[in-house]
């Protein structure tokens, strides 16, 4: 190689040695390679050469290019590392900061509840109607067999607007309007909300029921106690022990009281179930004859059953809530524990 | 009902123990609340007796007694109760006695003097709740025998809580004739032997009112001493149910109403003038009760009368003038049947529920009343002696409640139970029951007995069979229903949706009471006529909510006042109002107050703007996919400056958004701005189902445009305009920019707009687009007097 271009290729390395940026690099590129470079104007000098000597003389200038264009690469791939670890290095954050915005809310532990109940019975196709939450004699008592003076309405602890008006004790009403307006079969659900006059460590004056009810052809008994089984396992989660013990209701005839093993001590005894292991959740029946007369479905060739439970207890026992009055207070450090 | 199991199982005794007993009930459907003992822990107590006392020579009140436990000598106990005496018998706690409490009896020494006992009262054997001094025994108390063997105190009293219509089981008789068909007894009810009659003076029983009282029994007992002791042990009977003595006659007349469930009144035979008149009161006429109540009586309530006045409330309490006092030597005893219909409602119209007309409005055996006064004859005599006139009896038998017999037919049990039974278990059932089984063409006829009030129908038989049957050895059944294919109708926004979205948006679902409090009510809707309760269980939730703000502003506040600044919540439920008739409407409403975001290091704090409670409420409209309106107006509870009514495009109402007023800030508990919502849920429960249209291959242009305009043009009018100049190819409009101040002469602001442009046939030319732009400018011009800035 000839002295001159050792010397151009020993500038040209050492200059690149020296680099700091992408720019200067692509200016060492130019100085060089570039088309008025000082490789290139070597080449030039080829021209004016024995073809020979041209031979050799090109050889070595193409080798110190090539040389110098590899050095290049090598400091351009440097570069860019370390560009790109100075960025990461830059960009780093804290991780563990929380997130920016708002978070998400959550519904009323009620509300939740009854969309599990909606929705266990929406799988084998009842449908969700509501009814009116001020209501009249008629729907709330009358048609379901409770006439005035009936001792069943002193367990009522009615709230009235008049002598006919009141605010419904309970979601029943609803059994009694579906079935006015609508023929069998019918699979109904009717959540809301339903008033008493009572107000103490375990009564609120305003709680929830979910209402259900089946009639169709041949509805027994045994479907009813098929349904409230297997609704209470479902709900639960649970395989549960589940026992049904004779009760009254005028509407219904026979009559049942559910009881689920409790749930707090597993049918153990504890404060919540009284020592009993059991714990009441809901009451139900075979609709009364009464009741079909009175929205003139025909009680021979049809039968049906119908059941009724309280929202807040169910998810009392669900989440291990041991105040009912929390349902009402609204008080956000226990709305948020159900978000 | 409270009854002594010692007492039940003299009635009928089944080889059962004690929980399988309350378990048998239960599941009967007499269901046992609690069973609890009839006496606190306690031991080494015994009858004793006072042989001698002196005086304790260092203590006034004290006396020092040599009292016979039963021992060969007696002990001496120091005792400071005022009715100890000589030749009195008491309950006497032994040294190494326990009594409730873990209380623990040792030898000690009163004011110097040994005691090596203590004798006790009623409360320190746990016995009562209250004592006055020392509990008096029998003369006849077996000196020395456990106290807990002498008065049977290893008992248990069982609380069964009965629904009405099992008033039958409301006695021991009949919680006996239960069991014993649970266990398949033989039971008989028990005869009672009248006691012979042994003078011949009567009063004269007339029945105004045969309807509502068919039946009346009454006698004359002469010469009864009311200061008799009641024995010890229907004292204890009454006390293990929850009632105190109070005399011989009464305890008697109680006691005979817990065991076979028949209601009886005495009253003192010489304050009734002349005759017994039972009929219906006067309206105003006043009757003062036992209990000390004066009551005023309307026109249709039965009672119990003289030739002068009312004497008591029939079936339901009896009256002071008439009542047996200190004084009473002759008693005239009643013992009737009341009609349920004649007695409901009575009591409790009166204010009133005792143990009569627990039993009376629920229905009492009609053929009850011969035997049940001859057992409290019998009862009183041989407590308080007296001398027994003869029974006069009116009956009415044409309205003694009628016992029609009611078909069975085989296959309803199948149908309605969905077991088969055969015809002997079935007619084994009922006959057990007391009831008179026929066969008939198509299974049963099936008659009830006096005292079932609550079997008329088929399926209260069904009912019958399943619970003797029992309830849990009927089959289960898997769902086998008719099923159809569910529906997914899609124009439909339900309302879960809604609260789904307003939860993702930080709003915290809360339910609060449906009534309120009047005046705060008032304040946030003055305008509406609130429905009103009668009877509210507070005054401060006597009205039906017109808004659910106000129950939200409350809960709301609650959470401030506990260190929460930033409260977001919403509700959905009905609103009421009274508009001639009572309108219920479903509401969603939301509060929010506080800054845009919890605190955090990322980003500056904000408080929450008008704005802000607008996006949220736009993105709950924006489900429905239909247009809104929202307009500035005014209602009393928001800031005249900071409310929109919402209304769709055909200006049906939906709804309000704004600021709570300031001047009420303070009234509900804030000292910060408050943001409310609430929209008519009828209006948001349809949303568009989508309708695809084609999409352009064209581009799309934008043009800016500054304008001038007056302060008072909204920015609704400012779209509204531009989208109503008649440009197809004009497909949006957005304002992205307000400004007021320097450059800007005041009264006016500067508005920015940007115009988006598309065809769908071709790519849109110069000329089109300015020719557009200013027939844009011109319609701003020309409607809303709009300057283009520049």
């Amino acid at each position: 190689m000839s002295a001159n271009i050792e010397e151009i290729l020993r500038q040209a390395l050492e200059a690149l040695a020296g680099v700091q940026d992408l720019k200067q690099l692509d200016q060492i590129r130019v100085d060089y390679l570039g088309k008025k470079g000082l490789f290139t104007l070597q080449m030039k000098t080829l021209g004016k050469m024995e073809p020979e000597q041209r031979k050799q003389a090109g050889q070595i200038i193409n080798q110190a290019k090539n040389q110098l264009q590899q050095a290049l690469e090598q400091a351009r791939t440097a570069l860019q590392q370390a560009e790109l670890a100075k960025r990461l290095a830059a960009e780093a954050v804290d991780v563990t900061l929380p997130g920016r915005g708002h978070g998400v809310a959550g519904l009323h532990p009620v509300t939740t509840t009854l969309r599990r109940i909606a929705q266990i019975f929406a799988a084998v196709g009842f449908k969700v109607v509501e009814g009116p939450e001020i209501e009249d004699d008629y729907h709330n008592f009358e048609a379901l067999n409770i006439p005035a003076h009936h001792p069943a309405r002193a367990m009522h602890d009615t709230f009235y607007f008049d002598a006919h008006t009141l605010l419904r004790t309970h979601t029943s009403p609803v059994q009694v309007r579906v079935m006015e307006a609508e023929k069998p079969p019918l699979k109904v659900i009717a959540p809301g909300r339903v008033y008493r006059c009572d107000s103490d460590l375990t009564h609120t004056p305003m709680f929830h029921q979910v209402e259900g009810f089946l009639v169709d052809d041949d509805v027994s008994f045994a479907d009813l106690k098929g349904v409230v089984y297997e609704f209470l396992r479902a709900f639960f989660e649970k395989d549960i022990q589940v026992r049904f013990r004779p009760s009254y209701f005028p509407f219904t005839e026979p009559s049942a009281e559910v009881d689920i093993e409790c749930v707090m001590c597993d049918g153990q005894g504890c404060r919540v179930c009284g020592q009993t292991g059991w714990l009441e959740v809901m009451g139900c029946g075979m609709i009364h004859p009464e009741v079909f007369k009175a929205v003139a479905i025909d009680g021979e060739h049809y039968s049906g059953f119908a059941f009724g439970m309280g929202v807040e207890r169910l998810a009392m026992l669900r989440y291990g809530i041991n105040d009912l009055r929390l349902f009402f207070e609204n008080d956000l450090r226990f709305l948020q524990q159900f978000a | 009902m409270r009854i002594s199991e010692a007492w039940l199982r003299e009635w009928v005794n089944p080889p059962v123990s004690t929980d399988e007993l309350v378990e048998q009930m239960t599941m009967a459907g007499l269901e046992v609340d609690s069973v609890e003992p009839a006496a606190a822990e306690f031991s080494k107590v015994v009858v004793a007796e006072v042989v001698s006392l002196i005086k304790h020579p260092n203590a006034d009140k004290l006396k020092v007694c040599q009292v016979d436990v039963g021992d060969k000598a007696p002990v001496q106990i120091v005792c400071g109760a005022s009715n100890v005496r000589e030749g009195g018998k008491f309950p006497a706690a032994l040294v190494g006695a326990v009594l409730p409490g873990n209380f623990k009896i040792k030898k000690s020494k009163l004011r110097g003097e040994v005691s090596l006992g203590m004798l006790c009262s009623e409360k320190e054997l746990g016995l009562a709740d209250d004592a006055s001094g020392l509990m008096e025994l029998a003369d006849d108390a077996p000196v020395g025998m456990d106290i807990r063997e002498y008065l049977a105190l290893d008992d248990q009293c069982i609380e069964v809580d009965l629904t009405p219509n099992r008033a039958d089981c409301l006695s021991v008789e009949g919680i006996a004739r239960e069991v014993a068909v649970l266990n398949k007894m033989d039971w008989q009810p028990e005869a009672f032997e009248g006691v012979p009659v042994s003078h011949q003076e009567s009063i004269a029983v007339e029945v105004e009112q045969p309807e509502k009282c068919p039946r009346y029994l009454g006698r004359i007992i002469k010469n009864v001493d009311v200061h008799a002791e009641t024995p010890l042990w229907m004292q204890e009977r009454l006390r293990r149910s929850g009632l105190r003595s109070l005399g011989p006659v009464v305890d008697v007349t109680n006691y005979v109403l817990l065991e076979i469930g028949q209601p009886l009144h005495a009253f003192d035979a010489d304050k009734i003038n002349e005759a017994i008149v039972v009929r219906d009161s006067q309206a105003d006429e006043n009757l003062d009760l036992l209990n000390d109540q004066r009551i005023t009586l309307d026109a249709d309530t039965l009672v119990i009368a003289d030739r002068k006045q009312a004497l008591a409330l029939a079936g339901v309490m009896g009256g002071q003038d008439s009542a047996v006092s200190e004084q009473t030597q002759n008693i005239f005893l009643e013992c009737a049947f009341f009609n349920p219909v004649a007695i409901a409602g009575k009591a409790r119209q009166y204010g009133l529920h005792t143990d009569s007309s627990h039993r009376f409005e629920r229905g009492v055996d009609f053929t009850l009343q011969q035997r049940a006064i001859e057992r409290a004859t019998q009862l009183i005599v041989a407590i308080a002696g007296g001398e027994v006139g003869p029974v006069t009896e009116v009956l009415n038998e044409q309205f003694l409640p009628q016992r029609q017999p009611v078909q069975l037919r085989p296959q309803r049990i199948q149908k309605i139970l969905g077991i088969e039974m055969s015809g002997d278990q079935v007619e084994d059932i009922f006959i057990r029951l007391g009831m008179n089984v026929e066969s008939a063409a198509e299974g049963w006829r099936i008659t009830p007995p006096g005292f079932r009030f609550d079997i008329s129908i088929e399926a209260d038989l069904l009912e019958e069979i399943g619970r003797i049957y029992g309830y849990n050895n009927l089959p289960n059944s898997r769902l086998l229903m008719r099923s159809a294919l569910g529906a997914a109708p899609e124009a439909r926004l339900p309302l879960d949706r809604l609260k789904d979205l307003l939860v993702d948006l930080d709003y915290q679902e809360a339910i609060t009471y449906s009534f309120v409090d009047e005046e705060q009510l008032k304040l946030l809707m003055p305008d509406e006529a609130p429905v009103r309760l009668q009877n509210p269980i507070s005054q401060d939730l006597a009205v039906m909510r017109t808004t659910l703000w106000c129950g939200l502003l409350n809960a709301a506040a609650y959470n401030t006042k506990r260190q929460q600044n930033r409260v977001r919540l919403f509700e959905s439920g009905l609103s009421f109002i009274q508009t001639g008739s009572i309108v219920q409407k479903p509401k969603l409403a939301g509060v929010a107050l506080g800054s845009v975001f919890p605190e955090q290091w990322g980003e500056k704090s904000r408080k929450l703007d008008f704005f802000d409670v607008k996006a949220d409420v736009d993105a709950l409209l924006a489900l429905t996919g239909f247009d809104f309106k929202w307009l500035k107006d005014r209602h009393p509870a928001l800031h005249p400056g900071q409310t929109a009514r919402i209304t769709k495009a055909d200006g049906q109402a939906v709804g309000w958004v704004g600021a709570l007023h300031p001047e009420l800030e303070k009234k509900f508990g804030f000292d910060t701005q408050v943001f409310l919502f609430e929209l008519d849920l009828d209006s948001l429960q349809y949303k568009k189902v989508p309708r695809f249209t084609a999409l352009s291959k064209f581009p799309a242009v934008r043009r800016d445009m500054a304008l001038l305009l007056e302060e008072a043009v909204k920015a609704s009018d400012v779209i509204d305009c531009v989208m109503s100049a008649g440009f197809e190819k004009l497909r949006d409009v957005q304002i992205f920019d307000i400004y007021q101040g320097q450059g800007v002469e005041s009264g006016y602001k500067s508005v920015a707009l940007s115009i988006v442009l598309q065809d769908f046939d071709q790519t849109l030319t110069d000329s089109e687009i300015d020719a557009i732009f200013n027939g844009v400018l011109q319609s701003l011009n020309s409607q809303l007097n709009a300057k283009l800035r520049y």
